[in-house]
């Protein structure tokens, strides 16, 4: 059985956590990290390394906007240690892209609208990147039930699943329809620092 | 941020040094397996261990192994993913594998194990919230507090038994075996639990669970069947497994256990009875749908109304039986 601690005082831990050093291989680079034992690898990559294109939402599993890819699968980086990331090949939305551009992905999310607010973008990003890592093809029951631990509150999800499958086609090397152009917003895209107000 | 408070981190790499670890740090000291439980109770403040013990590190708790008996052994830290990606367990236990891939999301799937699923703590809407909610309300019973929020005036705690694992592994005749530095025993899945919403193992605190242990299929046909608001995320708010046995069409032996309705999983004894020597048409499963009914007792602590929620035991016994047929 789990013990039920003493919530409302500090465990004596939590005064002193003696931090470890670590290599942790993010984005196919080491970095030589510092940080205490009790850090989740969200903690680490944003308040540490500086990598805050990884959200935190709810910080409980229950949203998947902290995605990242490790070791070719997805994980929750708000439910894993980063001390236990040692070894491993952790890939987070900053490492998508390449010399060569955006990652299809990337594009795809950009070319569909695929966000709107963006908040869950990333985590999104990771998990369909694990997935089509290692299904080239899949189909959109797959895609659906493979991103089934991602919420967002914005998009839907129809255009999420569209991008995926255009990422997908271009990652197969098949040609795309051109992606719809402003004129689907309904007229002209403002000019840029021109604010624009709804009624 | 929710942040974890600090501990203490061990990484054993047996399980003879994992039980020696729980055992020399005491009762402020846990096992975490993928975390996907205990980290987000620790978040919230439930637990504080002083000590964690991580089996990562235990490559020997991982995978499975068929027997040519045709018995099969799941190590402890077998992941869910691992375990749905199986395409023989899906095959020859697709009533254990259904329930394995209900389980909350596909990327919590590839962290958590079957190990964490079978002894994962109770639930209740009371106290899976976090400090500040929890102090808001005085605290419960389960957690710091002296009152239950559920049954107020009640003595004991009814935080629900949730794991979808379970049902299905008490009715395949599953057993669990744990270490500890006493030496090992073996038991059956069914005897982990105790109706309590505090104290809902009967494992000690330096006890491992090391293996889940399932018997040949033989003739046994079964199924589960999970109540839930959405089609992912979400724990069970009634979990059925049945399992049956046929002697010709005649029922020789039937299991029918339940999860998300007390604070451990529910075994139907006198549904399971009422089928024996019958054939399972419509009016039977309906039957035994009645009976098994009347032993469940919903609280108002879960997701969904609880009288509804015990009116869905019928429905989902019933259905249950003739999809297990
Ligand atoms: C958003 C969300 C949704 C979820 N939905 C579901 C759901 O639908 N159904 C469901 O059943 N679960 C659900 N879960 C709970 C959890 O993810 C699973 O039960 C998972 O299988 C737990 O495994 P774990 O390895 O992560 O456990 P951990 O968190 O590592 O451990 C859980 C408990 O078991 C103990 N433990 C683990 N392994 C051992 C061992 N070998 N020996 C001794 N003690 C051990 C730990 O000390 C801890 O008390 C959900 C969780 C979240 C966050
Ligand atoms: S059943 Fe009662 S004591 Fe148990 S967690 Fe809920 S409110 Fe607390
Ligand atoms: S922040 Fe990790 S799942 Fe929500
Ligand atoms: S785009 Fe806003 S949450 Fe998904």
């Amino acid at each position: 059985m789990s013990p039920h601690g003493n919530a409302a005082g500090k465990p004596a831990a939590q005064k002193r956590a003696k931090k470890v050093t670590l290599t942790l291989r993010v984005n196919g680079e080491d970095h030589e990290v510092l940080f205490a034992p009790h850090k989740t690898l969200l903690e680490v990559l944003r308040e540490e390394m500086g990598l805050t294109g990884t959200k935190h939402g709810c910080e409980l599993g229950e949203c998947g906007t902290c995605t990242v890819v490790v070791d070719g699968e997805p994980m929750l980086s708000c439910l894993m240690l980063a001390v236990e990331c040692d070894g491993r090949e952790i890939t987070t939305v900053e490492g998508l892209s390449t010399a060569k551009g955006p990652h299809p992905l990337q594009e795809a999310f950009a070319d569909l609208n695929a966000a709107q607010c963006g908040y869950c973008t990333p985590g999104f990003l990771c998990a369909s990147k694990a997935l089509l890592d290692r299904n080239p093809s899949p189909t959109r029951e797959q895609i659906r039930d493979d991103l089934a631990g991602n919420l967002c509150r914005c998009t839907g999800y129809a255009k999420i699943f569209e991008a995926v499958e255009r990422a997908a086609a271009v990652m197969r090397g098949e040609p795309v329809p051109p992606p719809p152009g402003n004129e689907d917003l309904g007229g002209a895209a403002p000019a840029q620092g021109e604010v624009t107000r709804g009624a | 941020m929710m942040r974890l408070p600090a501990f203490k981190y061990l990484a054993p790499h047996s399980v003879a040094e994992t039980v020696l670890m729980l055992s020399s740090e005491g009762p402020g000291a846990t096992v975490v397996a993928g975390g996907t439980d205990l980290y987000p109770n620790m978040k919230r403040r439930h637990q504080v261990p002083k000590t964690v013990v991580s089996l990562r590190r235990v490559a020997d708790l991982r995978g499975t192994h068929a027997g040519a008996d045709g018995s099969l052994r799941i190590g402890a830290s077998t992941t869910l993913m691992a375990l749905e990606r199986d395409a023989r367990l899906k095959a020859e236990r697709p009533a254990l594998w259904a329930a394995v891939r209900s389980i909350s999301t596909p990327v919590l799937r590839t962290m958590g194990t079957i190990g964490g699923n079978v002894l994962l703590d109770t639930r209740c809407n009371y106290y899976d919230q976090n400090l500040e909610w929890r102090r808001a309300i005085n605290n419960c019973l389960k957690c710091e507090g002296d009152t239950c929020w559920t049954a107020p005036g009640s003595d004991r705690c009814w935080a629900v038994n949730s794991s979808d694992s379970v049902p299905v592994l008490i009715a395949l005749g599953a057993r669990a075996r744990l270490s500890s530095p006493r030496g090992h025993r073996e038991v059956p899945v069914e005897s982990l639990y105790r109706d309590d919403g505090i104290s809902y193992l009967t494992k000690d605190h330096d006890e491992v669970l090391t293996e889940l242990v399932l018997p040949p299929v033989g003739p046994w046909k079964s199924h589960y069947g999970k109540l839930r608001r959405r089609g992912t995320f979400d724990f069970p708010v009634l979990g059925v497994a049945t399992a049956l046995r046929f002697d010709g069409d005649r029922v020789a032996e039937a299991r029918i256990v339940l999860n998300g309705v007390g604070s451990s999983p529910l075994r139907c004894t006198e549904a399971e009875g009422f089928l024996l020597g019958k054939r399972i048409d419509p009016e039977t499963a309906k039957a035994a749908g009645e009976i098994a009914f009347r032993p469940a007792k919903p609280l108002d602590n879960t997701d969904f109304e609880n009288a509804w929620r015990k009116k869905m035991v019928k429905v989902y016994v019933r259905d249950g039986l003739l999809a297990a047929k």
